[in-house]
Protein backbone atom coordinates (compact mmCIF):
# COMPACT_ATOMS: atom_id res chain seq x y z
CA UNK A 1 0.00 0.00 0.00
CA UNK A 2 1.08 3.43 -0.88
CA UNK A 3 2.08 6.11 1.22
CA UNK A 4 4.32 9.06 2.57
CA UNK A 5 6.66 9.44 5.24
CA UNK A 6 7.65 13.25 6.00
CA UNK A 7 11.12 14.08 8.16
CA UNK A 8 10.69 17.25 9.58
CA UNK A 9 13.75 19.13 10.95
CA UNK A 10 13.19 21.58 13.31
CA UNK A 11 14.95 23.79 15.99
CA UNK A 12 14.59 21.35 18.95
CA UNK A 13 14.36 17.92 17.08
CA UNK A 14 13.36 15.53 14.26
CA UNK A 15 9.80 14.64 13.37
CA UNK A 16 8.65 11.71 11.08
CA UNK A 17 5.07 12.20 10.06
CA UNK A 18 3.32 9.04 8.26
CA UNK A 19 0.54 8.37 6.58
CA UNK A 20 -1.25 6.54 3.80
CA UNK A 21 -1.91 7.27 0.50
CA UNK A 22 -4.63 8.98 1.65
CA UNK A 23 -2.73 11.57 3.50
CA UNK A 24 -5.94 12.51 5.79
CA UNK A 25 -4.29 10.40 9.48
CA UNK A 26 -1.30 11.16 10.28
CA UNK A 27 0.95 9.34 12.82
CA UNK A 28 3.76 11.52 14.38
CA UNK A 29 6.66 10.42 15.67
CA UNK A 30 9.32 12.20 17.40
CA UNK A 31 11.04 14.16 18.83
CA UNK A 32 14.13 12.37 17.97
CA UNK A 33 17.53 14.24 19.23
CA UNK A 34 15.45 16.22 21.39
CA UNK A 35 16.95 19.69 21.68
CA UNK A 36 19.38 19.71 18.97
CA UNK A 37 18.69 21.79 15.91
CA UNK A 38 18.15 19.30 12.94
CA UNK A 39 18.78 21.42 10.10
CA UNK A 40 18.03 18.58 7.38
CA UNK A 41 17.11 15.03 7.08
CA UNK A 42 16.79 12.96 3.35
CA UNK A 43 15.91 9.67 2.52
CA UNK A 44 18.46 8.18 -0.39
CA UNK A 45 16.01 7.66 -3.51
CA UNK A 46 17.86 4.38 -4.10
CA UNK A 47 16.72 2.86 -0.62
CA UNK A 48 14.00 4.67 1.33
CA UNK A 49 14.95 2.74 4.55
CA UNK A 50 18.73 5.12 4.80
CA UNK A 51 17.88 8.34 5.54
CA UNK A 52 20.25 10.59 6.75
CA UNK A 53 19.71 13.81 9.48
CA UNK A 54 21.98 16.82 10.39
CA UNK A 55 21.98 17.29 14.06
CA UNK A 56 23.48 20.59 15.31
CA UNK A 57 24.15 23.07 18.01
CA UNK A 58 26.28 25.75 18.37
CA UNK A 59 27.76 24.28 22.11
CA UNK A 60 28.88 20.89 20.81
CA UNK A 61 29.09 20.92 17.04
CA UNK A 62 27.62 18.92 13.94
CA UNK A 63 26.69 15.77 14.32
CA UNK A 64 25.82 13.34 11.03
CA UNK A 65 22.99 10.26 12.09
CA UNK A 66 22.09 7.89 9.65
CA UNK A 67 19.47 5.56 10.47
CA UNK A 68 19.04 2.26 8.25
CA UNK A 69 15.17 1.29 8.99
CA UNK A 70 12.93 3.96 8.05
CA UNK A 71 13.78 6.39 11.12
CA UNK A 72 13.25 3.67 13.88
CA UNK A 73 16.64 3.73 14.83
CA UNK A 74 20.04 6.14 14.40
CA UNK A 75 23.47 5.82 14.36
CA UNK A 76 26.33 8.22 13.67
CA UNK A 77 28.57 6.13 11.33
CA UNK A 78 31.68 5.92 11.06
CA UNK A 79 34.94 5.47 13.28
CA UNK A 80 35.28 1.69 13.14
CA UNK A 81 33.01 -0.86 14.38
CA UNK A 82 28.63 0.66 15.16
CA UNK A 83 28.78 -0.13 18.60
CA UNK A 84 31.44 -0.94 20.97
CA UNK A 85 31.28 -4.03 23.33
CA UNK A 86 28.78 -1.85 25.81
CA UNK A 87 26.58 -1.28 23.02
CA UNK A 88 28.15 2.50 22.42
CA UNK A 89 27.85 4.23 19.16
CA UNK A 90 31.48 4.73 18.05
CA UNK A 91 30.48 7.08 15.55
CA UNK A 92 32.78 9.66 14.05
CA UNK A 93 30.88 11.32 11.25
CA UNK A 94 31.17 14.53 12.32
CA UNK A 95 34.24 15.28 10.73
CA UNK A 96 34.41 18.13 8.16
CA UNK A 97 37.62 19.12 7.41
CA UNK A 98 38.13 21.89 4.58
CA UNK A 99 40.49 20.44 1.77
CA UNK A 100 44.10 22.37 2.02
CA UNK A 101 44.69 25.63 3.49
CA UNK A 102 41.10 26.96 4.15
CA UNK A 103 41.91 30.83 2.95
CA UNK A 104 39.64 33.37 3.28
CA UNK A 105 36.03 34.97 2.27
CA UNK A 106 34.95 38.18 2.60
CA UNK A 107 32.96 39.18 5.55
CA UNK A 108 30.13 41.36 6.82
CA UNK A 109 32.26 44.28 6.73
CA UNK A 110 34.22 43.55 3.33
CA UNK A 111 37.60 42.17 5.42
CA UNK A 112 38.82 39.01 4.72
CA UNK A 113 37.93 36.49 6.52
CA UNK A 114 38.99 32.22 7.78
CA UNK A 115 36.25 29.87 6.06
CA UNK A 116 35.53 27.91 9.40
CA UNK A 117 32.90 25.26 9.73
CA UNK A 118 29.88 25.76 11.53
CA UNK A 119 27.23 23.23 10.47
CA UNK A 120 26.10 20.97 7.67
CA UNK A 121 22.35 22.73 5.97
CA UNK A 122 21.51 20.31 3.50
CA UNK A 123 21.94 16.16 3.03
CA UNK A 124 21.35 15.20 -0.49
CA UNK A 125 21.52 11.75 -1.23
CA UNK A 126 23.17 10.06 -4.58
CA UNK A 127 20.23 8.78 -6.91
CA UNK A 128 21.75 5.49 -7.10
CA UNK A 129 24.37 4.41 -4.53
CA UNK A 130 22.51 4.64 -0.33
CA UNK A 131 26.19 5.06 0.54
CA UNK A 132 27.14 7.91 -1.52
CA UNK A 133 25.73 11.26 0.36
CA UNK A 134 26.64 14.89 -0.67
CA UNK A 135 26.71 17.59 2.26
CA UNK A 136 26.74 21.58 1.73
CA UNK A 137 27.68 23.38 4.56
CA UNK A 138 28.55 26.64 6.25
CA UNK A 139 30.81 28.14 5.55
CA UNK A 140 29.88 27.57 2.00
CA UNK A 141 31.57 24.15 0.90
CA UNK A 142 30.46 20.54 -0.67
CA UNK A 143 31.28 17.44 0.80
CA UNK A 144 30.53 13.77 -0.01
CA UNK A 145 30.65 10.94 1.91
CA UNK A 146 31.19 7.19 0.08
CA UNK A 147 30.61 5.66 3.13
CA UNK A 148 27.55 5.73 4.49
CA UNK A 149 28.27 9.10 5.79
CA UNK A 150 30.78 7.62 7.85
CA UNK A 151 33.51 10.03 6.37
CA UNK A 152 33.87 13.37 4.79
CA UNK A 153 35.89 14.60 1.91
CA UNK A 154 35.59 18.35 0.44
CA UNK A 155 34.52 18.39 -3.35
CA UNK A 156 37.37 21.48 -2.89
CA UNK A 157 37.04 22.41 -6.56
CA UNK A 158 33.80 24.49 -6.11
CA UNK A 159 34.96 26.69 -2.83
CA UNK A 160 38.63 26.80 -4.59
CA UNK A 161 37.31 28.97 -7.42
CA UNK A 162 38.60 31.80 -8.46
CA UNK A 163 35.57 33.99 -6.95
CA UNK A 164 35.71 32.27 -3.63
CA UNK A 165 37.64 34.82 -2.07
CA UNK A 166 34.81 37.43 -2.87
CA UNK A 167 31.76 35.21 -1.46
CA UNK A 168 29.67 37.01 1.59
CA UNK A 169 27.68 35.35 3.95
CA UNK A 170 24.19 36.37 4.00
CA UNK A 171 21.81 36.82 6.83
CA UNK A 172 22.07 33.48 8.10
CA UNK A 173 25.55 32.83 7.62
CA UNK A 174 27.40 31.29 4.24
CA UNK A 175 25.39 28.54 3.63
CA UNK A 176 25.35 26.18 0.80
CA UNK A 177 21.71 24.62 1.42
CA UNK A 178 20.59 23.78 -2.60
CA UNK A 179 22.28 20.80 -3.77
CA UNK A 180 20.73 19.35 -7.41
CA UNK A 181 21.39 16.22 -8.76
CA UNK A 182 21.05 15.77 -12.83
CA UNK A 183 19.22 12.35 -13.50
CA UNK A 184 20.34 12.28 -16.91
CA UNK A 185 23.89 13.45 -16.03
CA UNK A 186 25.96 11.43 -13.42
CA UNK A 187 28.65 14.71 -14.22
CA UNK A 188 26.26 17.70 -14.06
CA UNK A 189 25.57 19.43 -10.42
CA UNK A 190 23.95 22.46 -9.80
CA UNK A 191 24.41 24.29 -6.06
CA UNK A 192 23.74 27.08 -4.64
CA UNK A 193 25.44 29.47 -1.90
CA UNK A 194 23.63 32.57 0.10
CA UNK A 195 25.47 34.79 -0.69
CA UNK A 196 27.44 33.97 -3.63
CA UNK A 197 25.17 32.73 -6.39
CA UNK A 198 24.62 29.46 -8.37
CA UNK A 199 27.22 27.18 -9.77
CA UNK A 200 27.70 24.14 -11.84
CA UNK A 201 29.86 21.16 -12.74
CA UNK A 202 29.71 19.17 -15.63
CA UNK A 203 32.80 16.83 -14.19
CA UNK A 204 31.55 15.28 -11.24
CA UNK A 205 32.84 18.20 -9.11
CA UNK A 206 36.00 19.17 -10.04
CA UNK A 207 35.89 21.87 -11.80
CA UNK A 208 32.92 24.64 -11.27
CA UNK A 209 31.34 28.17 -13.15
CA UNK A 210 29.07 30.35 -11.17
CA UNK A 211 25.71 30.50 -13.34
CA UNK A 212 24.36 33.46 -12.31
CA UNK A 213 23.66 35.55 -15.60
CA UNK A 214 20.57 37.32 -16.18
CA UNK A 215 20.07 37.72 -12.11
CA UNK A 216 20.00 41.14 -10.88
CA UNK A 217 20.39 42.23 -7.25
CA UNK A 218 20.34 46.02 -6.66
CA UNK A 219 21.37 44.80 -2.72
CA UNK A 220 25.08 44.50 -4.00
CA UNK A 221 27.28 47.14 -5.64
CA UNK A 222 27.49 45.69 -8.87
CA UNK A 223 23.57 44.36 -9.18
CA UNK A 224 24.89 42.00 -12.49
CA UNK A 225 28.11 40.80 -11.08
CA UNK A 226 29.51 37.07 -11.57
CA UNK A 227 29.06 36.12 -8.34
CA UNK A 228 27.50 37.84 -4.79
CA UNK A 229 23.65 36.96 -5.23
CA UNK A 230 21.43 36.05 -2.59
CA UNK A 231 20.02 32.78 -4.19
CA UNK A 232 17.77 31.16 -1.58
CA UNK A 233 16.76 28.00 -2.96
CA UNK A 234 16.61 26.26 -6.41
CA UNK A 235 13.73 23.26 -7.72
CA UNK A 236 14.07 21.04 -11.05
CA UNK A 237 11.60 18.95 -12.15
CA UNK A 238 13.71 15.46 -12.97
CA UNK A 239 12.25 14.88 -16.55
CA UNK A 240 13.85 18.63 -17.45
CA UNK A 241 16.64 18.97 -15.59
CA UNK A 242 17.88 21.68 -17.86
CA UNK A 243 14.98 23.74 -16.27
CA UNK A 244 15.50 25.32 -13.16
CA UNK A 245 13.39 27.60 -10.83
CA UNK A 246 14.95 29.68 -8.44
CA UNK A 247 13.50 31.98 -5.38
CA UNK A 248 16.06 34.48 -4.73
CA UNK A 249 16.45 37.39 -2.13
CA UNK A 250 14.16 39.07 -4.09
CA UNK A 251 12.43 38.17 -7.37
CA UNK A 252 11.49 34.29 -8.49
CA UNK A 253 13.68 33.15 -11.73
CA UNK A 254 13.52 30.59 -14.57
CA UNK A 255 16.39 29.30 -16.72
CA UNK A 256 16.29 27.05 -19.57
CA UNK A 257 19.86 25.89 -19.96
CA UNK A 258 20.77 24.53 -16.79
CA UNK A 259 21.61 27.71 -15.45
CA UNK A 260 23.48 29.38 -17.96
CA UNK A 261 21.06 32.56 -18.22
CA UNK A 262 18.07 33.07 -15.69
CA UNK A 263 15.23 35.49 -16.56
CA UNK A 264 12.46 36.50 -14.23
CA UNK A 265 8.85 34.85 -13.67
CA UNK A 266 8.08 36.69 -10.65
CA UNK A 267 4.94 38.12 -12.42
CA UNK A 268 1.78 38.98 -10.03
CA UNK A 269 3.10 37.76 -6.77
CA UNK A 270 2.50 40.22 -4.16
CA UNK A 271 5.81 39.91 -3.25
CA UNK A 272 8.68 38.15 -5.09
CA UNK A 273 10.59 37.76 -1.87
CA UNK A 274 10.57 34.28 -0.38
CA UNK A 275 12.82 31.28 0.70
CA UNK A 276 11.31 28.14 -0.79
CA UNK A 277 10.15 27.38 -4.21
CA UNK A 278 9.20 23.20 -5.64
CA UNK A 279 8.11 21.95 -8.59
CA UNK A 280 4.71 19.40 -8.93
CA UNK A 281 5.82 16.07 -9.39
CA UNK A 282 3.57 15.46 -12.42
CA UNK A 283 3.49 18.92 -14.22
CA UNK A 284 7.12 19.88 -14.71
CA UNK A 285 5.63 23.33 -15.60
CA UNK A 286 3.76 23.64 -12.42
CA UNK A 287 6.06 25.71 -9.53
CA UNK A 288 5.26 27.03 -5.82
CA UNK A 289 6.19 29.81 -3.60
CA UNK A 290 5.58 31.04 -0.74
CA UNK A 291 5.75 34.65 -0.62
CA UNK A 292 7.17 36.75 2.32
CA UNK A 293 6.71 40.57 2.98
CA UNK A 294 10.23 41.33 2.85
CA UNK A 295 14.00 41.32 3.60
CA UNK A 296 13.00 43.32 6.82
CA UNK A 297 10.19 41.72 7.61
CA UNK A 298 10.00 37.84 7.51
CA UNK A 299 6.50 36.79 7.42
CA UNK A 300 3.73 37.17 4.90
CA UNK A 301 1.91 40.03 3.32
CA UNK A 302 -1.32 41.01 5.23
CA UNK A 303 -0.66 38.49 7.62
CA UNK A 304 -2.32 36.22 5.21
CA UNK A 305 -0.55 32.53 4.04
CA UNK A 306 -0.76 32.19 1.56
CA UNK A 307 1.57 29.15 -1.29
CA UNK A 308 1.31 30.48 -5.01
CA UNK A 309 1.28 28.69 -7.89
CA UNK A 310 2.11 28.62 -11.22
CA UNK A 311 0.94 26.02 -13.70
CA UNK A 312 2.72 28.24 -16.63
CA UNK A 313 6.19 27.60 -15.18
CA UNK A 314 6.42 31.16 -13.70
CA UNK A 315 4.72 34.90 -14.23
CA UNK A 316 0.95 33.98 -14.35
CA UNK A 317 0.62 32.99 -10.44
CA UNK A 318 -2.89 31.85 -8.29
CA UNK A 319 -3.16 32.27 -4.63
CA UNK A 320 -3.36 28.66 -2.65
CA UNK A 321 -5.36 29.66 0.78
CA UNK A 322 -8.01 27.23 1.15
CA UNK A 323 -6.64 25.60 4.72
CA UNK A 324 -4.40 28.09 5.27
CA UNK A 325 -4.76 31.23 7.61
CA UNK A 326 -5.90 34.27 6.07
CA UNK A 327 -5.53 36.68 9.22
CA UNK A 328 -2.76 37.48 11.69
CA UNK A 329 -0.77 35.15 10.39
CA UNK A 330 3.63 36.00 11.23
CA UNK A 331 5.33 33.05 10.15
CA UNK A 332 7.93 32.07 8.18
CA UNK A 333 8.54 29.48 5.98
CA UNK A 334 12.47 28.46 5.60
CA UNK A 335 13.99 27.99 2.34
CA UNK A 336 14.51 23.64 2.85
CA UNK A 337 10.75 23.28 4.01
CA UNK A 338 8.74 22.86 1.15
CA UNK A 339 8.76 19.04 -0.46
CA UNK A 340 6.15 17.34 -2.86
CA UNK A 341 5.35 13.75 -2.99
CA UNK A 342 5.12 11.57 -6.32
CA UNK A 343 1.59 10.13 -5.56
CA UNK A 344 -1.40 10.38 -8.40
CA UNK A 345 -2.04 13.07 -6.63
CA UNK A 346 0.32 15.39 -6.05
CA UNK A 347 0.64 15.98 -2.43
CA UNK A 348 2.38 19.59 -1.54
CA UNK A 349 3.74 19.92 2.16
CA UNK A 350 5.34 22.78 3.70
CA UNK A 351 6.69 24.11 7.47
CA UNK A 352 6.71 27.28 8.95
CA UNK A 353 8.37 28.80 12.12
CA UNK A 354 5.57 28.90 13.96
CA UNK A 355 5.45 24.96 14.23
CA UNK A 356 3.17 24.07 12.11
CA UNK A 357 3.03 21.65 9.21
CA UNK A 358 0.86 21.75 6.11
CA UNK A 359 -0.28 19.22 3.77
CA UNK A 360 -2.00 18.89 0.89
CA UNK A 361 -3.21 16.06 -1.05
CA UNK A 362 -4.88 17.90 -4.01
CA UNK A 363 -1.68 19.58 -5.87
CA UNK A 364 -2.18 23.28 -3.51
CA UNK A 365 -6.24 22.94 -3.84
CA UNK A 366 -6.86 22.95 -0.65
CA UNK A 367 -4.47 22.25 2.54
CA UNK A 368 -4.78 20.55 6.17
CA UNK A 369 -2.37 21.37 9.11
CA UNK A 370 -0.71 17.87 9.90
CA UNK A 371 0.71 19.37 13.55
CA UNK A 372 0.17 23.10 14.56
CA UNK A 373 2.87 22.94 18.03
CA UNK A 374 6.18 21.44 16.75
CA UNK A 375 9.63 23.83 16.97
CA UNK A 376 9.95 26.13 14.01
CA UNK A 377 10.35 24.13 11.49
CA UNK A 378 14.05 24.05 8.81
CA UNK A 379 12.94 21.69 6.99
CA UNK A 380 10.49 19.38 5.34
CA UNK A 381 11.27 16.05 2.77
CA UNK A 382 8.55 13.64 1.75
CA UNK A 383 9.15 10.47 0.99
CA UNK A 384 6.33 8.48 -1.38
CA UNK A 385 6.82 4.79 -0.11
CA UNK A 386 5.10 2.16 -2.39
CA UNK B 1 39.10 5.56 38.07
CA UNK B 2 37.87 8.93 37.01
CA UNK B 3 34.35 10.11 37.15
CA UNK B 4 33.63 12.15 34.48
CA UNK B 5 29.61 14.48 33.99
CA UNK B 6 28.59 15.11 30.56
CA UNK B 7 25.91 17.74 30.13
CA UNK B 8 22.53 16.15 28.83
CA UNK B 9 22.50 16.68 25.15
CA UNK B 10 25.94 14.65 24.77
CA UNK B 11 24.49 12.10 27.03
CA UNK B 12 21.99 11.29 24.95
CA UNK B 13 24.47 11.63 22.26
CA UNK B 14 27.17 8.65 23.31
CA UNK B 15 23.64 7.17 25.22
CA UNK B 16 25.24 7.13 28.55
CA UNK B 17 23.69 8.56 32.28
CA UNK B 18 24.56 11.23 34.47
CA UNK B 19 27.73 10.29 35.20
CA UNK B 20 30.64 8.08 32.94
CA UNK B 21 33.87 6.25 33.99
CA UNK B 22 36.92 6.34 32.40
CA UNK B 23 40.81 5.07 33.26
CA UNK B 24 43.48 6.93 32.49
CA UNK B 25 47.17 5.91 31.79
CA UNK B 26 49.42 8.23 32.39
CA UNK B 27 49.00 11.76 34.18
CA UNK B 28 45.80 13.12 35.54
CA UNK B 29 45.31 16.00 33.34
CA UNK B 30 42.24 18.11 31.63
CA UNK B 31 43.87 16.46 27.96
CA UNK B 32 44.31 13.11 29.56
CA UNK B 33 40.78 13.09 30.65
CA UNK B 34 39.32 14.04 27.53
CA UNK B 35 41.99 11.86 25.37
CA UNK B 36 40.09 8.66 27.90
CA UNK B 37 36.62 9.83 27.12
CA UNK B 38 36.86 9.92 23.19
CA UNK B 39 38.55 6.98 23.13
CA UNK B 40 35.35 4.86 25.11
CA UNK B 41 32.72 7.26 23.85
CA UNK B 42 33.77 8.15 19.76
CA UNK B 43 31.05 9.64 19.06
CA UNK B 44 31.74 12.50 21.40
CA UNK B 45 35.06 13.03 19.29
CA UNK B 46 34.14 16.96 17.74
CA UNK B 47 31.62 17.74 20.50
CA UNK B 48 33.90 18.90 23.12
CA UNK B 49 36.82 20.69 21.22
CA UNK B 50 37.61 20.34 17.73
CA UNK B 51 38.70 17.09 15.80
CA UNK B 52 42.06 18.85 14.18
CA UNK B 53 43.24 21.60 16.94
CA UNK B 54 42.09 19.95 19.78
CA UNK B 55 40.55 23.53 20.76
CA UNK B 56 37.92 23.88 23.33
CA UNK B 57 34.12 24.82 21.72
CA UNK B 58 33.94 28.22 22.79
CA UNK B 59 30.67 27.69 24.52
CA UNK B 60 32.09 24.16 26.30
CA UNK B 61 33.14 24.53 30.06
CA UNK B 62 35.44 22.29 32.15
CA UNK B 63 35.24 22.65 35.89
CA UNK B 64 36.93 20.70 38.77
CA UNK B 65 36.22 20.74 42.39
CA UNK B 66 33.90 24.07 42.30
CA UNK B 67 36.50 25.78 39.83
CA UNK B 68 36.04 26.86 36.32
CA UNK B 69 39.86 25.68 34.73
CA UNK B 70 38.05 26.17 31.41
CA UNK B 71 41.62 28.41 30.53
CA UNK B 72 43.90 26.19 32.72
CA UNK B 73 46.77 24.63 30.81
CA UNK B 74 45.35 21.23 29.21
CA UNK B 75 48.65 19.35 30.74
CA UNK B 76 48.00 21.06 34.17
CA UNK B 77 47.50 17.97 36.94
CA UNK B 78 43.73 17.68 38.14
CA UNK B 79 43.20 18.49 41.72
CA UNK B 80 43.45 15.25 43.82
CA UNK B 81 39.98 14.74 44.34
CA UNK B 82 39.07 14.55 40.82
CA UNK B 83 42.47 11.83 40.83
CA UNK B 84 40.66 9.87 43.33
CA UNK B 85 37.36 9.87 42.13
CA UNK B 86 36.09 11.27 45.41
CA UNK B 87 35.26 14.36 42.85
CA UNK B 88 33.41 14.16 39.58
CA UNK B 89 34.98 16.05 36.14
CA UNK B 90 32.33 18.22 34.48
CA UNK B 91 31.98 19.30 31.19
CA UNK B 92 29.33 21.46 31.29
CA UNK B 93 27.39 23.84 28.40
CA UNK B 94 27.51 27.44 28.92
CA UNK B 95 24.08 29.46 29.84
CA UNK B 96 23.64 30.85 26.62
CA UNK B 97 21.64 31.85 23.71
CA UNK B 98 18.41 31.63 26.00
Amino acid sequence: MSGVRLLVGTRKGAFILTSDGKRKNWKVDGPHFAGWEIYHMKGSPADPDRIYASQTSAWFGQIIQRSDDGGKSWNTPGGGPATNPQGMPTGESNKFVYAGVPGTHQWYDGTQHPWEFKRVWHLEPSLRDPNHVFAGVEDAALFESRDGGGTWQELSGLRKHDTGPKWQPGAGGMCLHTILLDPANEKRMSVAISAAGAFRTDDGGKTWKPINRGLHSQYIPDPMAEVGHCVHRIAMHPSRPKTLFMQKHWDVMRSDDAGDSWREVSGNLPSDFGFPVDVHAHEPETIYVVPIKSDSEHFPPDGKLRVYRSRTGGNEWEELTKGLPQRDCYVNVLRDAMSVDSLDRCGVYFGTTGGQVYASANGGDSWEPIVRDLPAVLSVEVQTLK
Amino acid sequence: MIRVVLPHHLRTLARVGNEVQVELNGSVTVRGVLDALELQYPALRGTIRDHETKKRRPLVRFFACGEDISHEPLDAPLPDAIANGTEPFFIMGAIAGG
